[in-house]
C-alpha cells in the first residue's frame, strides 16, 4: 500500500506509549484546576470586601460530615477499580454503590446548606460580593460532582447489567482520576471557604 | 502502492449524490477531513474579519470621515478583534495541528477522533453564535447590534447598566462555547502526541512541529481555562445579578482585566508557537539542512510557554499598578525575549550555509523572521513600564501587536499554506500566483503597519473613530489605508490561487519538497487511513533514512 518508511522495525517490540485515556482525563484536570483556580483567587481576593451583610462567619457552618463522606469516597471509588482488576465484580459494584451513594449525600448535604442559608439567612448569589464568590465556588465544585455522579450512575447501571468486567478496568480508572479530581478540590474549596474565608 | 486506494475511493464519490458527499463531511470524525473544516471556516471568517477591518480603515483614512457611525465603529473593533482572534486564528492552527500532528508522528488518527469532531463543531457554532448577535442583539424583535465591548470587554462596560441588550451576551457565550472547544482540541492534540506515536518515535526525535503543538496545548488548558472562568462570571453578574465585577458593590474592574490578561497574553503565545512550528518545519527543507539546535529549540518553546505564563500584567500598566508589580512585569516580559532570541537564532544557524531555495514557503518564513523580530522588538520597548505609560493606549500598541499577529503569525500562515497544501490536495499551489502574492503582501503590510507606529507617536489614541485635522496623522493614516488595500489585493491573489490551482495545479505527488517528515511518506492525498501499516523510525528525519540508506541520521543522533 502506502509507501512505509521502516529502516528499524525490530523497535516496535518494547513499544508501550502510556493509555490515551488516563492523559486526556490529565489534560482535563489541567484545565479544570485552572477554572477552579480563578474562582478560588476571586473568592479570596473578595473575602471581606461585601459592603453588606451577611458575613461568612455569621452564617457558614463547617460541613464536617457531609466531607468526610466525600473523601471516604475517593477511597472507595479507588477499592472497587482494585477489585474490578481482578475479576471480582460482586466487591466492585458493592464499593461502587457506597461511591455513588456517598456522592449524593454530599450533593444533599450541599442542597442542605444552601437552602439554610437563602431561608434562614437571605443569602443569594446577588445578595453581596460573599453571596456571588461563596456560590459560584461551591456552585462549580457541585456542579463537578454532579456531572461525576451521573458519569458513576451510567457505569453501575451497566455493572447492574452484568456488562462492566476487568477488561474495561482502565476506563474505570479514567472514570475514578475524575473523582478523586473532585475530591481534591473540595479539599481546596474547603480550606478556603470555611477556614481561611472565616 | 496507495494510488489504487485513491482511484477507488474517487471513483466511488463521483457515482454519490451531493447530500451524501456533505453527510459525510458534516459527520466526519477523520482528522484530516476535521483539519480541512476548521481551515476552510477559519478562512470564511478570515474575509468576515477582513471586511471589519475595511470598515476600519475606510472611516480613518482621512479626518473627521463619516463612513460609518461611532457606534458601528465600535461594533466593528470589537467584532474585528474578537473574530481574528478566535474564530480565525486559533481554528486555523487548530486545523493545521489536527491535519498534521497524526500525519508526522505516525498516527492513524487522533486520540480521540469524536471529541475531535465535537470540538469542531463547538467552535463553529460559536462563530455562528457571534454572528447571529447581529440579528438577535437587542432580543428578537427589532434591529440587532454585534457586541460593542472590545474584544477585551473591560468591567464595568460590559455589565448590564452600561452594555443593556443582549449583544454582550453572545459576545460571551461564543467564546465559553469556542473555548470549551479549544480546550477539547488541546487535549486531544495532548494525548495524541503523548500515546499515539509510531514505534521508534521518541519525544527527542518527534518532529519540532509535534512538540510546539504539545506545548500551545497545554498553553490553551492553562490560558483559555481562565477565560471560561471569567465567563461564567461575566456570566453570573449579568444573569443572576452577581457582583464579581459590579465596583458599586464592591466588585473590582481590575479583577477582570487581571483575568482577560492571563488568558490575553498566553493566547498570543497560544498563536504564535504553532508558527514558529512551521518555521521550524519549513526552514529546513529550503535550506537543505537538518535544523540546527533541536534539543535548544524544545527547551526555548517550553521556556517561552512558561515565562509567558507570567507576563499578563504588561497589558495593565497604564491603569495604576504598585511599583514592584510594574517592575516583575517589565523583567519577566523582557525575558520572553531570551527564548525567542533563541529560536530566531536557531533559524538563522539552519539557513547559514545551506542551499537555500526561494519557493514560496520559504519567502514567506524569511518574511516571518524578519518582521516577528521587528514586532519583537518594539514588544521590548513596550515592556518597559514608563514608555508603556506614554503609548500603552495609543495607535503604537496597534501597530506592535499587528506586527506580531498579520507579519509574525500570518505570514508563517501563508507559508504553512504553500509548504502542505499538495498534501492536503495533491496539486501544487502556482507558483508565480505565490511569489505575486508574497510581494503584494509585503509592500501593502509594511505600507500598512509600519506607518502605523508614527501616528501613535505622535500621539493617537487607540479605539477612536475620527479625529481632528492638521494634527500631522492626516498623510499617514490614508496611506496606511492604501497599504490595507494592497494586503486586501494579495489576500485576492491567494484565494485565487488556492481555487485555481485546486483545478489546475500540476500534480503534487508524494514528496514535492523532498522533504523528510513522515507526512511525506503517504500519497498527496493522504489515504483515509493515513499508514497502510505503522511506520517506524530511527531518527529525526526518517525520509532522509529512507532516501539515503548509505548515510542515514540514525548513524548520528
Amino acid at each position: 500500500m502506502s509507501t512505509i518508511a521502516t529502516p528499524l522495525p525490530e523497535t516496535s517490540a518494547a513499544w508501550k506509549l502510556p493509555y490515551r485515556g488516563k492523559v486526556g482525563m490529565a489534560g482535563l484536570i489541567i484545565a479544570e484546576s485552572a477554572i477552579f483556580t480563578i474562582f478560588v483567587v476571586a473568592y479570596l481576593f473578595y473575602a471581606g470586601k461585601s459592603l453588606s451583610g451577611p458575613t461568612p462567619s455569621e452564617v457558614l457552618e463547617t460541613p464536617i460530615f457531609y466531607t468526610i463522606c466525600l473523601l471516604s469516597s475517593s477511597l472507595t471509588i479507588h477499592f472497587a477499580g482494585k477489585f474490578l482488576e481482578r475479576g471480582r465484580r460482586g466487591a466492585f459494584l458493592l464499593l461502587w454503590v457506597l461511591t455513588v451513594t456517598l456522592g449524593a449525600l454530599f450533593l444533599y448535604g450541599t442542597g442542605q446548606e444552601w437552602h439554610r442559608l437563602i431561608y434562614e439567612h437571605g443569602l443569594t448569589i446577588s445578595t453581596n460580593l460573599f453571596g456571588t464568590t461563596y456560590y459560584s465556588l461551591v456552585g462549580l465544585h457541585a456542579f463537578h460532582v454532579t456531572a461525576g455522579l451521573i458519569m458513576l450512575t451510567i457505569v453501575l447501571l451497566f455493572g447492574l447489567a452484568g456488562r462492566v468486567g476487568p477488561e474495561q478496568s482502565a476506563r474505570i480508572d479514567v472514570l475514578s482520576l475524575y473523582w478523586h479530581f473532585v475530591d481534591a478540590v473540595w479539599v481546596v474549596v474547603f480550606t478556603v471557604v470555611y477556614v481561611l474565608g472565616r | 502502492m496507495s494510488s489504487d486506494a485513491i482511484a477507488i475511493q474517487t471513483a466511488e464519490a463521483a457515482g454519490r449524490p451531493w447530500v451524501e458527499t456533505l453527510h459525510e463531511w458534516v459527520t466526519t470524525v477523520d482528522h484530516k477531513r476535521l483539519g480541512v473544516l476548521y481551515i476552510l471556516y477559519a478562512l470564511f471568517f478570515l474575509v468576515i474579519g477582513g471586511i471589519e477591518a475595511f470598515i476600519i480603515r475606510i472611516q480613518l483614512m482621512r479626518p473627521h470621515n463619516d463612513f460609518v457611525s461611532p457606534q458601528v465603529f465600535n461594533r466593528m473593533f470589537t467584532m474585528h478583534g474578537t473574530t481574528m482572534i478566535f474564530f480565525v486564528a486559533m481554528p486555523i492552527l487548530f486545523g493545521f495541528a489536527n491535519y498534521l500532528v497524526p500525519l508526522m508522528i505516525g498516527a492513524r488518527d487522533m486520540a480521540f477522533p469524536r471529541l475531535n469532531a465535537f470540538s469542531f463543531w463547538l467552535t463553529a457554532f460559536g462563530g455562528l453564535l457571534l454572528y447571529f448577535s447581529f440579528l438577535g442583539g437587542s432580543g428578537l424583535y427589532g434591529a440587532g447590534n454585534a457586541p460593542d465591548v472590545g474584544w477585551w470587554a473591560y468591567a464595568p462596560l460590559a455589565s448590564r447598566a452600561f452594555s443593556p441588550g443582549h449583544s454582550s451576551d453572545y459576545w460571551t457565550v461564543a467564546l465559553l462555547v469556542s473555548g470549551f472547544g479549544s480546550i477539547g482540541t488541546a487535549i486531544n492534540i495532548i494525548a495524541t502526541i503523548i500515546s499515539m506515536r509510531c514505534p521508534g518515535m521518541t519525544l527527542n526525535r518527534m518532529p519540532l512541529l509535534a512538540w510546539m503543538n504539545m506545548v500551545m496545548s497545554g498553553m490553551v488548558l492553562l490560558a483559555i481555562s481562565p477565560l471560561t472562568a471569567a465567563q461564567i462570571m461575566l456570566l453570573v453578574d449579568r444573569y443572576l445579578g452577581g457582583h464579581f465585577f459590579d465596583t458599586q458593590a464592591g466588585g473590582s474592574a481590575t479583577l477582570w482585566m487581571h483575568f482577560f490578561w492571563i488568558f490575553g497574553h498566553p493566547e498570543v503565545y497560544v498563536l504564535i508557537i504553532p508558527c514558529f512550528a512551521f518555521a521550524s518545519e519549513i526552514i529546513p527543507v529550503f535550506s537543505r539542512k537538518p535544523i540546527f539546535g533541536y534539543p535548544v529549540m524544545v527547551g526555548a518553546t517550553v521556556c517561552i510557554a512558561f515565562v509567558s505564563m507570567s507576563v499578563w500584567a504588561h497589558h495593565m500598566f497604564t491603569i495604576g499598578m504598585s511599583s514592584y508589580a510594574n517592575s516583575f512585569f517589565t523583567i519577566t516580559t523582557m525575558a520572553v525575549g531570551v527564548p525567542t532570541g533563541i529560536k530566531i537564532f536557531n533559524w538563522l544557524g539552519t539557513m547559514w550555509g545551506g542551499k537555500i531555495q526561494f519557493k514560496t514557503p520559504m519567502l514567506f518564513c524569511i518574511g516571518f523572521l524578519f518582521q516577528f523580530l521587528i514586532a519583537g522588538l518594539t514588544g521590548i520597548m513596550l515592556a518597559s513600564s514608563p514608555f508603556d505609560w506614554q503609548l500603552g493606549g495609543s495607535y503604537f500598541v496597534v501597530a506592535h501587536f499587528h506586527y506580531v499577529i498579520v507579519g509574525g503569525i500570518l505570514f508563517a500562515l501563508f507559508g504553512a499554506f504553500y509548504y502542505w497544501y499538495p498534501k492536503i490536495t495533491g496539486r501544487m499551489l502556482h507558483e508565480g500566483l505565490g511569489k505575486l502574492h508574497f510581494w503584494l503582501f509585503v509592500i501593502g503590510f509594511h505600507l500598512t503597519f509600519d506607518l502605523m507606529h508614527i501616528p501613535g507617536l505622535l500621539g493617537m489614541p487607540r479605539r477612536i473613530y475620527t479625529y481632528e485635522p492638521g494634527r500631522g496623522w492626516d498623510t499617514l493614516n490614508f496611506l496606511v489605508t492604501v497599504g490595507a488595500f494592497i494586503q486586501g489585493i494579495a489576500t485576492l491573489v491567494f484565494v485565487a490561487n488556492l481555487v485555481i490551482s485546486y483545478f489546475k495545479g500540476a500534480k503534487a505527488g508524494n514528496d514535492p519538497w523532498d522533504a523528510w517528515t513522515l507526512e511525506w511518506s503517504v500519497s498527496s492525498p493522504p489515504p483515509e487511513y493515513n499508514f497502510a501499516s505503522i511506520p517506524a523510525v530511527a531518527s529525526r528525519r526518517p525520509l532522509w533514512d529512507l532516501k539515503h540508506p548509505e548515510d542515514p541520521d540514525s548513524h548520528y543522533e
